[in-house]
């Protein structure tokens, strides 16, 4: 039986509450202090070139690296990476599929639905695939399936187990204009439905307009935070201007 | 974390001690060969005797200490212990060639056969292998803190190993010459032997010492100029 | 946790039955090994239940270490450890999963060659079944626990495939050494008094590794 979330330490705690992040691999300092503070509903856009430290930054986030230091706390908790329960809080959309090959699209949320200790996985995974449309695809296996197909697929994955927080890791990558467009339609429904998103991209194009609030992180730190404000030609500017001063 | 110009001191620092070491080996060679009695039935080939043996502490003593820096680092993430354990773990390695090295080159002339197996030998045979397997593992992982973790649970598996490695070899015949000196009736070896094996233990320690201490303060040094690379590249 | 192991373990064997490959080329390197000593050895000065044992153990041990590492590479693939760590899944039961599927493989593969040894080199297995088989458990047990084990941190490294036998190779003495004594003894009728020495040394170090491997196996995850 899913355990019930543990209750929140306080009921005006925001959803998602990083502290002065950072980690460095060796000598190399992927994060060097990051800090922010997301409500429930909101969707961080967080810009940056390569190796700005922002697939480090969303690691830690769902638990997968530990920080040097600083702290991460979900609705006031904070997530310790031993400690299970945060877990089903926070789900994952890489640019991985996160899905074995040779499973079938079924078979493989079956067996996280498995995972999750979810009641009625067969049903639970049937569900999900209806959801992002591949539920005629449910006994195709995972290889076969082309790269957009593959997208909604691990979409349906990330969100089996109904999680509060959604982190999408460059999900556009790879993607063709339909593809693109199917996942903007989730990336909406992902904010109907009142979670909170970060959304890390060195793409401004993709996830601008669905974005409440706008970081730019360059060389592990974020160079600016705040609610968006103003479009894409603005954002461009200040991107342009911000990834200028770390070459 | 260390400057590179006290990382460099460390390591002319290390040189003092190696030097020291150096003097007491030469120092055993030469009570060894002049002023120890040859032993009756062996002959003079006896006397690799006095470099086997401490040899074989100190690939001991090396081994410990990589298992102990291994706990400890798991424990407390100190990456110095890697260092240390890195260190210790090739220095550890040439001394445990020494003993395979010594231990046919004294057998050929007493038994006849340039190898046996027999349980010390054999046990330190594996020894080796789980050192080379140690270091091979740290060639092959370029992040530190991954080759530090890897390297850690390496080196405890390799400690939990040791023991039943001897029980394994134990359990078959041996031809080793029975203990000299751990023996609980009392020291087999007449007074002056005893006291240059002891010189020798002694001797080879420092030696140990002073080679990882060396060993030690490069591999600082090659992270300090790695941090300092790193920082200029900001 | 024991639920979550089994989850993880049906999921690598349906993957593997699926695909079959590395299951197939296992069985058919064992007979190939088991024929190849066949020809290793002169027929006319050695009988065949002298080198029997070990050569069956050889066959084993070369058999088992091509399908160990399977376990975790597999999970390269798409990032699928990933997804596995994401879940609340205890880092034990990943281990428990993996050794698991690891010991239905190499059991299964073990249960081929043994009919196929005693084929080969006309050794009668059915009098000797019950204890020899004890024996081959114990000693895969401890095979595949620590093998495991190593895997996770070896197919972290470039060449995997040789990091995984350089550095197991040393911890198979034990296990195999012990199951070789044993294996020849049990082949020719010794009393069970001979045989408690290298017994207590194999359960000895099957409860060691696991207990070690329960222990550690965390921090061959990245963290």
């Amino acid at each position: 039986m899913p355990a019930a979330h543990p209750p929140d330490i306080a009921s005006t705690a925001p959803a998602l509450a990083v502290e002065d992040l950072a980690r460095a691999f060796g000598h190399v300092h992927a994060l060097r202090g990051v800090s922010f503070a997301l409500g429930q509903g909101d969707v961080l856009a967080v810009f940056g070139p390569n190796g700005a430290g922002k697939t480090t930054l969303l690691k830690i986030l769902a638990g997968l690296l530990r920080p040097d230091r600083g702290t991460v706390r979900v609705f006031g908790r904070p997530l310790v990476r031993g400690d299970a329960t945060q877990r089903r809080r926070l789900g994952l959309i890489s640019h991985a599929s996160l899905c074995y090959d040779g499973l079938t699209a079924a078979e493989n949320l079956e067996f996280y639905a498995r995972l999750y200790a979810l009641a009625d996985p067969r049903g639970t995974a049937r569900t999900a695939l209806a959801g992002v449309g591949l539920d005629t695809r449910a006994d195709t296996l995972t290889w076969t399936m082309s790269r957009g197909m593959l997208q909604r697929l691990a979409i349906a994955r990330a969100l089996l187990h109904d999680p509060e927080i959604v982190l999408l890791d460059e999900p556009f990558t790879g993607l063709d204009q339909r593809a693109a467009a199917a996942l903007r339609d989730q990336l909406v429904r992902l904010r109907t439905e009142r979670r909170t998103v970060v959304l890390v991209t060195h793409n401004l194009d993709e996830g601008l307009e669905l974005a409440t609030h706008v970081a730019i992180q360059v060389g592990g730190r974020f160079v600016a935070l705040g609610p968006r404000e103003g479009g894409a030609a603005e954002y461009r500017e200040r991107y342009a201007a911000a990834t200028a001063g770390a070459a | 974390m260390t400057t590179v110009e006290s990382a460099r001191a460390a390591v002319r620092t290390s040189r003092l001690l190696l030097g020291v070491a150096l003097l007491l080996v030469a120092a055993l060679y030469v009570r060894a060969l002049a002023f120890t009695p040859v032993e009756a039935m062996q002959g003079p080939a006896q006397k690799i005797f006095y470099v086997h043996v401490p040899s074989a502490w100190t690939a001991f003593v090396a081994f410990v200490v990589v298992g102990a820096c291994s706990v400890l680092y798991l424990v407390m993430r100190d990456i110095r212990l890697d260092r240390l354990a890195a260190a210790s773990a090739e220095v550890g390695t040439v001394f445990t060639t020494g003993v395979l090295l010594s231990g046919p080159m004294w057998g050929k002339p007493i038994w006849g056969t340039w190898w046996t197996w027999d349980a010390r030998l054999t046990s330190t045979l594996f020894l080796w292998f789980i050192f080379f397997g140690y270091l091979v593992l740290r060639g092959a992982v370029r992040e530190p803190g991954q080759r530090a973790r890897f390297s850690a649970v390496l080196g405890i598996l390799g400690a939990l190993l040791v023991p039943f490695i001897h029980m394994s070899v134990k359990l078959f015949r041996t031809l080793h010459p029975q203990p000299v000196v751990m023996n609980p009736d009392g020291p087999t070896l007449p007074g002056s032997m005893l006291a240059t094996l002891l010189f020798g233990v002694f001797a080879f320690t420092i030696f140990y010492a002073g080679l990882v201490w060396q060993r030690y303060a490069q591999l600082t040094l090659e992270d300090a100029h790695a941090a300092a690379a790193a920082e200029s590249e900001r | 946790m024991l639920r979550q192991a089994w989850i993880i373990a049906a999921k690598d064997l349906r993957l593997e039955f699926r695909s079959r490959t590395a299951f197939l080329s296992s069985l058919v390197f064992t007979a190939l090994v088991l024929a190849i000593f066949n020809f290793a050895r002169d027929p006319t000065v050695l009988s065949g239940t002298d080198l029997a044992p070990g050569i069956l153990w050889i066959t084993f041990s070369f058999a088992g270490l091509l399908g160990l590492n399977r376990a975790f590479a597999l999970e390269r693939e798409n990032r699928t450890l990933d997804g596995l760590l994401l879940a609340p899944v205890d880092r034990t039961a990943l281990y428990l999963g993996k050794a698991l599927a690891n010991l239905v493989f190499v059991g299964t593969v073990e249960a081929v060659a043994l009919p196929l040894f005693a084929l080969f080199f006309n050794v009668p297995l059915l009098p000797v079944l019950a204890p020899l088989l004890a024996v081959v458990a114990l000693a895969t047990v401890g095979f595949v626990a620590i093998g495991t084990l190593l895997s996770a941190i070896a197919v972290n490294t470039r060449f995997a495939e040789l990091m995984l036998p350089v550095l197991m190779l040393p911890f198979l003495v034990p296990p195999i050494t012990g199951a070789v004594q044993l294996t020849a003894r049990v082949f020719s009728g010794r009393p069970f008094a001979e045989l408690s020495a290298w017994l207590k040394l194999l359960v000895g170090y099957d409860i060691v590794v696991v207990l070690a491997a329960f222990l550690v196996f965390e921090y061959t995850l990245d963290e």
